[in-house]
């Protein structure tokens, strides 16, 4: 008790609060909108009994920017790059689905050497966005090294980015129609030397986690999410196939260049924390096969499509979906005829998971939720939109 | 026949098959796209002989646009037997099929297509405004089915002040769905457990997204009530 309070006798009253503290079974708290566990700002209201956590709400809409709205008043080509800022971790991806949907409005495909950069650049975003979620997640949990680890890696796909287009986040990319710019002298070479640099440290990655005692105690029966559960809350991605469904848009519906390379789908059996952090790791394993596929083989030709100056899709609607890194990713475009979409809706996968955290911390204790809410590899830009 | 006359055309100046969609633009648009298309023109003139042509036939048929087809399968039979004229439209669009129903039975056949027709998976609900019309909302279902790997489209019709009955009894998902397109559209979901904003704070006032929505609205009227000015424009 030598704490220094001892000319506080408020702040001694010790037996008082453990009593009103012990009489309440139920407590409320508050996490968020500025935690660092939350990822950005999301805020979660814990209904507690002690540790335990009975019920949670979540509170979203504090990175709201209205990207629908604007949509309705830029061009389709103006609005392109307002797509990777939802998403920002996995801008290409969310370009990628972006430009396919108006390609799809427009009956343009993107010529087949277009498809095999996207391709790349869209597997590459997809590591790069797991290593942040693996960096990240690990945190929470308490794991320092794999942030380090992670964002060192990620440094070089940042870097390939930055030469291909001038950009390292926020790529912009593509065009509707194919891609703006042509592969850089060395490109496939980068690409390969990543790739062959990659491997190792991926296993570098899992020396420091697939058996850390630690680590599986923190993650093993976690935050379990069943296939039925997954389907019914409309959850997509790693978490779903996590749960044992063998289900991933590349295969099921390929779009791009997808269904010409060899790939497997990784799944897990438990549903719970490890087995998404297992299905993740597989997934970079599989994202470098595709991209040694790719990179061998990008065809000669024209990287546009004949796209009109001036985009005006005939009125009709089209939904599009892409398997970017969190789920499937959605652009449900109505358009009037005019040079401005009449309705864009993003089907965000980041909004629809968060929605299953309240199913996965139930019953499960505070600490907990720090680990669901990081296996769950949320961006509140994307959840807010 | 014009459209094998056209192609050649368009082949030598590549800007020759562009005039016709240009008048219609409107200024800002047509200086915002100049940039993005010198580059994309000449990246694509090189090998003009052979992959274009492939993309050709597309370019010429822009102005007729693709047509909604009528959509026949098996599904549409079972379904206009059952609600008969309650199906209104059932088309396909670039490939997407779509229903359009009666907002009366637009419950009974979401739970069939989970049920009976195992599409079970409710991948978005969401909503546009047509200010004109008298029906004015659309909402629209996105359904997938594991195990046909297809996608389709429930679209139906409401009014305004009309309640629609919520989904959240047949797909969890539906209730942050349908809370945005509350939010959103100010469309009510009666039997939805808790309804309320979703994004925008509990006291914003009016629904972003529907067309006649004005924001200098709100933010005269904020402006107003907190620093006790007429605008802040």
């Amino acid at each position: 008790m030598s704490n220094g309070n001892y000319n506080r006798p408020d702040l001694l009253d010790l037996d008082t609060k453990q009593e009103t503290f012990l009489d309440t079974t139920e407590m409320v708290l508050n996490m968020g909108p500025q935690h660092p566990s939350t990822h950005g700002v999301l805020r979660v209201i814990l209904k507690l009994d002690g540790e335990k956590v009975l019920g949670t709400e979540c509170i979203i809409g504090y990175l709201h920017r209205g990207v629908e709205k604007i949509a309705e008043n830029r061009t389709y080509a103006m609005f392109n790059p307002y797509v990777d800022r939802m998403d920002y971790v996995a801008a290409v991806s969310n370009g990628l689905g972006y430009c396919e949907a108006v390609e799809k409005l427009l009956a343009v495909e993107a010529p087949a050497r277009a498809q095999y950069i996207r391709v790349i650049m869209t597997e590459l975003c997809r590591i790069a966005s797991h290593q942040v979620w693996l960096g990240t997640h690990a945190l929470d949990i308490g794991a320092l090294t794999p942030v380090f680890y992670a964002f060192r890696d990620r440094e070089e796909i940042l870097k390939i980015f930055e030469k291909y287009c001038g950009a390292r986040l926020t790529t912009h990319a593509f065009r509707i129609g194919g891609c703006i710019y042509e592969i850089y002298d060395g490109f496939e070479q980068d690409v390969k030397n990543f790739c062959q640099k990659f491997l190792p440290k991926l296993d570098e990655y899992e020396e420091l986690l697939t058996t850390n005692r630690i680590w599986v105690a923190r993650t093993k029966g976690v935050g379990v999410l069943s296939a039925e559960d997954c389907i019914a809350l409309g959850v997509t991605g790693p978490v779903l196939r996590a749960s044992g469904v063998e289900w991933d848009l590349r295969k099921k519906q390929p779009y791009e260049a997808y269904s010409k390379f060899q790939f497997d789908i990784p799944t897990g059996l438990n549903g719970d924390t490890y087995d998404r952090y297992l299905v993740r790791i597989q997934e970079m394993r599989q994202a470098v096969r595709i991209l040694l596929q790719a990179v061998e083989s990008i065809p000669a030709g024209p990287i546009m499509a004949k796209v009109p100056k001036v985009i005006k899709p005939a009125p009709g609607e089209v939904y599009h979906s892409i398997e970017a890194p969190k789920g499937e990713l959605g652009y449900y475009i109505v358009s009037d005829g005019s040079t401005q979409p009449y309705r864009v809706r993003v089907r965000p996968p980041s909004f629809v998971n968060l929605q299953a955290l309240d199913k996965m911390v139930r019953g499960m204790l505070v600490a907990d939720v720090v680990a669901v809410i990081g296996t769950l590899d949320i961006v509140l830009g994307e959840v807010d939109r | 026949m014009p459209d094998e006359n056209k192609g050649p055309e368009a082949v030598s100046p590549e800007q020759g098959a562009k005039p016709p969609a240009e008048p219609t633009a409107s200024k800002p648009d047509a200086t915002v796209a100049k940039p993005a298309v010198p580059a994309a023109a000449s990246a694509a003139k090189p090998p003009d002989a052979g992959k274009p042509a492939a993309a050709k036939p597309a370019a010429p048929a822009k102005p007729a646009g693709p047509v909604p087809e009528p959509w026949d399968s098996e599904l549409v039979s079972n379904l206009k037997r059952q609600y008969g004229s309650g199906i209104k439209e059932a088309s396909t669009y670039v490939g997407q099929s779509y229903l359009v129903v009666d907002n009366a039975i637009v419950y009974e056949v979401l739970r069939r297509m989970r049920d009976d027709e195992q599409y079970d998976y409710c991948v978005d609900i969401t909503a546009a405004h047509w200010p004109k019309r008298e029906q004015q909302f659309d909402i629209i279902y996105i359904l997938y089915s594991f195990q046909h790997n297809d996608r389709v489209r429930i679209k139906t019709q409401t009014g305004e002040g009309q309640h629609l009955q919520s989904a959240v009894n047949i797909w969890p998902t539906a209730n942050w769905l349908e809370r945005e397109v509350f939010d959103m559209f100010g469309i009510v979901f009666d039997g939805h457990p808790d309804l309320k904003r979703i994004l925008l704070p509990d006291g914003w006032q009016g629904h972003p997204l529907r067309k006649d929505y004005n924001i200098l609205q709100q933010d005269t009227e904020w402006v107003k009530i907190n620093l006790g000015i007429e605008s802040g424009q």
